[in-house]
């Protein structure tokens, strides 16, 4: 068999071995996010089946949603939520335009990513 | 030692083919959910924290009742989409199926659970 060497064949390059770079810390932070808004999501479900139960279910999820630390996780969720909405439309017009992938400009747009979901976060505050 | 040849060992070893379609559905999910997830912030958000009897009340209404629905259902599809590709990424072998299978499970076990609860509120 010409193929001796089976099982212990190098991997493509992963992560591990590239140094982080601001574009793919963006990309990965996308997954990151997007995963993590998992948690937001659970404890929303939680309330809207608890404030469709009744009063006393109510209480107490309001309650942790709106403790100290219940703020916290939903404040982090909402820069997640604004940050996976910028990263995903910088996804679709990478996807639909085929533009904006070399370097230069995927670094402005990536400091626009970031910059976008602070504003956008900032924003909602002031307006909720 | 193996009788296959080479060629045989290689056929069928490739992609699961199912890529493309895999990223337009996330691509179509994520269009509705750029378009939902700032109705449902504006809409949920001013209820965080409010007293029982105006949540209650606020969600009776259609408008955000069905945002805050449809949000829910497309964000656990596009959520299944996205977390199976990170699985598939860093799982491996019977450890990927089990997680595979529990992300699935629990996507759709979020999404029906949203929907009964804003029915039950909503009707």
């Amino acid at each position: 068999m010409a193929d001796v060497n089976r099982g212990n064949r190098p991997l493509s390059p992963h992560i591990t071995i590239y140094k982080p770079q601001f574009t793919s810390m963006t990309s990965i932070f996308t997954r990151i996010t997007g995963n993590a808004l998992l948690v937001a999501s659970i404890l929303i479900v939680w309330w809207f089946l608890a404030a469709s139960t009744g009063a006393e279910s109510f209480a107490l999820a309001d309650g942790i949603i709106t403790s100290w630390f219940g703020d916290l996780v939903m404040f982090g969720s909402l820069w997640a939520v604004w940050y996976h909405f910028c990263a995903g439309l910088r996804h679709l017009w990478w996807d639909t335009t085929l533009k904006g992938l070399d370097i230069p400009t995927a670094q402005k747009i990536a400091y626009a990513v970031i910059g976008g979901s602070l504003v956008l976060t900032v924003f909602t505050v002031i307006v909720i | 030692m193996s009788y296959l040849t080479d060629r045989k060992r290689a056929t069928g070893r490739g992609s699961a083919k199912t890529g493309t379609e895999h990223h337009w559905h996330m691509m179509v999910s994520s269009v509705a959910l750029a378009i939902l997830v700032p109705l449902f912030i504006f809409t949920f958000g001013p209820m965080l924290g409010a007293p029982h009897a105006e949540v209650v009340e606020y969600f009776a209404r259609p408008f955000p009742a069905i945002v805050a629905a449809l949000t829910i259902v497309v964000s656990m599809v596009h959520f299944k989409g996205g977390a199976s590709i990170m699985l598939e990424d860093y799982v491996y072998g019977t450890n990927l199926k089990i997680a595979l299978i529990s992300v699935t499970l629990l996507s759709y076990a979020i999404a029906a659970t949203g929907v009964f609860a804003i029915a039950r509120i909503a009707l």
